[in-house]
């Protein structure tokens, strides 16, 4: 049971920039990392005269992401704007949706393979699109001095997700994020790379403290700035101890004191308070006249259905128990993505033992990827060659450590088969005569390790395997152990 | 409904306008007398009346997701009021 | 030859006869301009050189043989809220004062592609928001019928530039009678079609639902021949309508024999009708009645609250198209004065930005302007949306809806285009619900999209013109414009501008 003197409360509004090559409204690209100021036009520049056309792609990509959560997908939905005055946001209005989302009341079930929490289900209150403001630079150092605006990014499409408060803990929203990651990246509607900004998440949270058998509710405040998974469990563990303190000094409930935004400042660990309003802003949202609605069909939807693919919380099942892998195992492989998920049972298909090559994949050719930086397609280890590297070892053809050479030698000639390795590193399997003669010369000139066995210790034979190595390169260490075990077995 | 002063300040604010006293007090007495025409309205039935945003009803006006030429910075920096090589400039966004 | 009183077509023919050429034609208007403008203060900004180069290119084509459209050669004036990259876009604002688009308006490509040379942008009251011409920040224009008095607006410049002989053709916008208003006042033509013919494409909005580009002319025939270069779907614009663009101009050689005329009976009943109007009115009927019209009266019951709905409307529209304007991006920025303000947690309301802002918007619009931001921002903010913005939406469907059933019985409806002929300057400017009554007969053909056409139906007994107006059905453009070009073939009209001295 938890011991902590409240409950925390989290709900989460995450914006996901969709995969599109030009933004919501006009034809500009969207590719990051240009130039200031390079990718615009009149539209996402607000210039006068200028109107806007929405783009098919974005209402693809948003059907299916509402879609894989779970979404009822609006038949009728419509474009709103909302009204601030910003500098990134040359229109004054951002063009969003209001009261008629394109996406509402899905789901994403969450769990954790290690089992820090139990399975939950984290509703959905809906899913919008809308277009990304522009990027303000602001000099900290010089204080004052003045804001520098680039608008690439304005008019980028954004899916803004918004859950309800069903999150309870740090790791859980860390985990809801992982996973709600994991499968925009199964459907390819986002990049949702953080560091780009392509996924963004903003937190609510407040507390629920029993007070003398009633629940006290803490104000409400919104975390912003979340800008790695991270610094999500990170924040939360800090604003819920800060709002705990804030309350034993104060006392303040909901509703006795507005709603704070505070920034997290990553460097330092702490939220920082950003702003905090008596009313709240008043954004005057009403219907675009510049843009007409969209309406979706049954059909057009059930169309959309059958593109989605296989995703991942169904694939982590099937990976238990078509192939009897661990569930953490299936995790690992799981949450690399459609690419490994592919290698895996391409690799299986071509003859591998599914155990055998999926410890393979995580300890080998994944410690590989991470050291290199590499792609699977970069690497040039095909599923093939992996499915003839494991049945090897599988069979005791070749032990593990011959495995990891000749895999070595592979990456180095990417055309060697696992055969044509085994010929160039001149391994030859050893005949259990030879391994015989070997074995015997080993126990003889090591009679304290003979002695020890006898002793009941059974490990002490693991000692000779290395002079076993030293005398005879192709030895199978584990042969050789049973042999040895033969011999003295047989002897007494 | 009637309108005011604090309305009028409220309003202008959300507006970015910074009203003069002597614009306050004419802005005040034309708001009245205009919410005051407006609220003619008031007295039409419009249960079960669907609310009318556009002229002419179309709905799925969509652009195909290919990248079209835009304007050069130069053309995009050109009528701003003040820029730097790169990027439009305003003044400090924080106080 | 005076080609002051001459039609578009005329001058067409003219053209392509090799009578005269382009650049003659533009070096008249421009004369005429430089004598006659600076009483009437039609134009904001005219560039002779631009002019006399597009007439020369003209007049390459034609004697290289090329063949060209019928309005090839035949300059034109434009309202000074399209943009164009050639001359200045100021909306009549200081805030427009010398602002270059970067982009053409899609209606100025297309008289680009139809070879009209262009004699300057006109003047207009402030973002097109009045009916007098008062409010632009580049001065007043003046009726050439009484240059005491408005041409009315907000296509004020361009109906008062047609109305002295300054131009053969022009370009306004109309989003509550803005086009069709000042055609009254000055004795002109004035089209504006169902939302969506024309697009709005570099259009600065005002009301983005009730907006509509359309042509001003001396004729009927002269309005259909710019609908056939101005109309037609634009991919740009998400409002422009998809249907096929018809032969505006040749559909006026086959009018309808018999079609039925409906005239509203909250119009012509109206006690604030000027008489004299309602008798013009009705000598236009029986005229149609020759035309092959049947005459009957109908009834628009929600016409009472016309102008209260689109008072709620554009506003709520206009609050927003201009939030834009605030000296971030282009356009006029405020001098900083004030020593910024340090300390506060809050970015959203004082800091070095929203000074800025609050002094740019304060001084860079004029005060009807202001006004009606103001109003928007109101009826939009939170505890009044439902009262008014909303309420208004849906009045604005039994606005449709009145329409739709009068047009179940009739082809056409014809009343005035205004209570009342030109009004003097200075008039109505310190009473915005006096200035909004102008608009009383116009304002729903925008809310419900119709096309609606105003044209002159004679002079009041102290010589100032009357307009009449003829609205059909949605799509009905070229309906309407057929009765009224028969209309002037039977009363054999002919152009006449006002002498101006
Ligand atoms: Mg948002
Ligand atoms: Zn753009």
């Amino acid at each position: 049971m938890n011991a902590s003197p409240y409950t925390l409360i989290i709900g989460l509004e995450v914006h996901v920039q969709l995969k599109t090559n030009t933004k919501l409204f006009c034809r500009c690209s969207t590719l990051f990392g240009q130039p200031p100021n390079t990718q615009v036009c009149p539209v996402c520049l607000g210039l006068p005269g200028a109107l806007p056309v929405l783009n098919r792609r974005a209402i693809e990509l948003a059907v299916r992401t509402g879609l894989a959560l779970q979404c009822d997908i609006a038949p009728f939905t419509k474009w709103d704007r909302k009204n601030y005055f910003y500098p990134d946001l040359p229109k004054g209005y951002q063009t969003s949706q209001f009261d008629l989302p394109i996406c509402s009341r899905g789901f994403l079930d969450i769990r954790d393979s290690k089992g820090a929490f139990e399975p939950k289900r984290v509703r959905l209150i809906r899913a919008h699109l809308e277009e990304d403001a522009g990027k303000s630079m602001h000099d900290e150092s010089q204080g004052k001095a003045d804001s520098r605006i680039d608008l690439n990014r304005a008019g980028t499409p954004l899916l803004e997700i918004v859950t309800e408060p069903d999150i309870r803990s740090p790791q859980e929203a860390k985990v809801f994020l992982t996973d709600l990651r994991l499968l925009l990246l199964y459907l390819d509607v986002s990049d949702c790379n953080m560091q780009e900004g392509s996924l963004r998440a903003d937190a609510n949270v407040n507390l629920h403290i029993p007070v003398d058998g009633k629940m006290v509710a803490t104000p409400i405040t919104e975390i912003k700035n979340l800008n790695s998974f991270r610094a999500v469990e990170r924040a939360l563990v800090y604003e819920s101890a800060r709002q705990y303190d804030q309350w034993k000094r104060d006392g303040i409930a909901l509703g006795g004191r507005p709603k704070q935004t505070r920034g997290w400042d990553d460097a330092q660990g702490v939220t920082i308070l950003q702003r905090e309003k008596e009313e709240s802003s008043d954004y005057r949202y009403f219907p675009c006249p510049d843009l007409v609605p969209v309406t979706l069909s049954k059909s057009e939807l059930d169309s959309a259905k059958e593109t989605l693919g296989e995703l991942p919380a169904a694939i982590r099942a099937r990976l238990v128990t078509q192939y009897d892998l661990k569930e953490y195992d299936s995790d690992v492989i799981v949450s690399q993505g459609r690419e490994l998920v592919e290698y895996f049972e391409q690799a299986v298909v071509a003859g591998a033992p599914p155990k055998r090559a999926s410890s393979w994949i995580q300890q080998d050719i994944l410690r590989l990827l991470n050291e290199r930086q590499q792609s699977l397609t970069d690497l040039g280890f095909s599923a093939v060659r992996l499915a003839e590297l494991t049945k090897a070892i599988e069979s005791g053809s070749i032990d593990t450590t011959r495995g990891k050479e000749i895999f070595a030698r592979m990456l180095e000639d990417k055309n060697l088969t696992v055969a044509a390795a085994i010929e160039a590193l001149g391994i030859k399997s050893v005949g259990d005569d030879e391994l015989m003669e070997l074995c015997r010369q080993l126990l003889a000139e090591n009679q304290k390790a003979v002695s020890e066995y006898k002793g009941g210790n059974a490990k002490a034979l693991g000692a000779l395997i290395g002079q076993a190595k030293k005398k005879n390169p192709n030895a199978d260490p584990r042969r050789v152990q049973e042999l040895c075990k033969q011999i003295l077995d047989s002897s007494s | 409904m009637s309108i005011s002063s604090t309305d009028i300040q409220r309003v202008a604010h959300l507006a970015r306008l910074q009203l003069s006293e002597t614009e306050l007090e004419s802005y005040s007495v034309q708001m009245k007398a205009i919410v005051e025409f407006v609220d003619q309205l008031q007295g039409v039935d419009t249960s079960g009346v669907e609310p009318m945003v556009h002229a002419i009803e179309l709905t799925n006006v969509l652009a195909d997701d290919q990248v079209r030429n835009g304007l050069s910075r130069e053309q995009a920096l050109a009528n701003s009021p003040d820029h730097d090589e790169e990027c439009f400039r305003v003044p400090a966004v924080l106080g | 030859m005076d080609w002051c009183a001459t039609s578009a077509a005329e001058l067409s023919r003219q053209l392509s006869n090799r009578a005269i050429s382009a650049v003659e034609l533009a070096k008249y208007f421009l004369n005429r301009i430089s004598l006659l403008d600076p009483k009437v203060q039609a134009f904001i900004s005219v560039s002779e050189e631009l002019t006399l180069k597009q007439a020369a290119e003209v007049d390459k084509l034609r004697m290289s043989g090329e063949s060209l459209g019928p309005l090839a050669g035949v300059p034109v004036a434009v309202k000074d809220l399209l943009c164009t990259t050639d001359l200045p876009t100021t909306c009549g604002s200081k805030f427009g004062k010398g602002y270059m688009s970067p982009y053409d308006a899609t209606v100025v490509t297309s008289m680009r592609r139809s070879h009209m040379p262009w004699l300057g942008k006109t003047n207009l009251d402030e973002f097109a928001m009045g009916g007098s011409t008062e409010t632009s920040f580049y001065g007043i224009t003046r009726n050439p019928w009484d240059l005491q008095r408005t041409p009315g607006g907000s296509s004020g410049g361009s109906a008062a530039c047609l109305a002295a002989g300054l131009a053969p053709l022009s370009l306004g916008t109309d989003t509550g009678g803005s086009i069709r208003q000042p055609a009254a006042f000055c004795g002109v033509s004035g089209f504006k079609p169902t939302y969506g013919r024309i697009s709005r494409y570099g259009l600065v909005a005002f009301a983005s639902s009730l907006d509509q580009i359309g042509p001003m002319a001396h004729t009927v025939e002269d309005l259909a021949l710019a609908m056939d270069v101005l109309a037609g779907h634009d991919h740009r614009d998400s409002t422009s309508l998809p249907h096929e663009k018809p032969a505006f101009a040749a559909s006026l050689l086959e009018p309808r024999k018999s079609f039925r005329v409906g005239v509203v009976r909250e119009q012509i009943e109206d006690a604030g009708l000027d008489s004299e109007i309602r008798q013009a009115v009705e000598k236009t009927l029986e005229v149609l009645k020759d035309c092959g019209a049947e005459i009957c009266e109908v009834s628009l019951p929600h016409s009472k609250v016309w102008v209260p709905t689109y008072y709620v409307i554009a506003p709520c529209e206009a609050s927003s198209n201009l939030s834009r304007f605030d000296g971030a991006h282009f356009g006029f920025r405020a001098e900083a004065t004030v020593a910024p303000k340090g300390g506060s947690a809050d970015a959203g309301d004082s800091s070095p930005l929203v000074d800025m802002y609050c002094r740019t918007r304060s001084e860079g619009f004029g005060a009807e302007v202001k006004r009606r931001i103001m109003l928007g921002t109101y009826a939009l903010s939170a505890g009044y949306y439902d009262a008014y913005y909303l309420k208004a939406l849906k009045v604005r469907r039994l606005i449709r809806q009145d329409f739709d059933k009068a047009f179940e019985q009739v082809d056409l409806l014809v009343g005035p285009t205004t209570p009342t002929t030109a009004f003097r300057i200075g008039e109505k400017l310190n009473d915005p619900v006096q200035m909004y009554l102008g608009d009383l007969y116009t304002v729903g053909a925008n809310l419900a999209g119709l096309p609606a056409l105003s044209i002159p139906c004679g002079h009041s007994s102290s010589g100032l013109p009357i307009g009449v107006q003829f609205q059909g059905r949605p799509l009905d453009d070229c309906f309407v414009l057929q009765v009224g070009h028969k209309y002037q073939q039977a009363i054999n009209w002919k152009p006449m501008p006002a002498s101006v001295i």
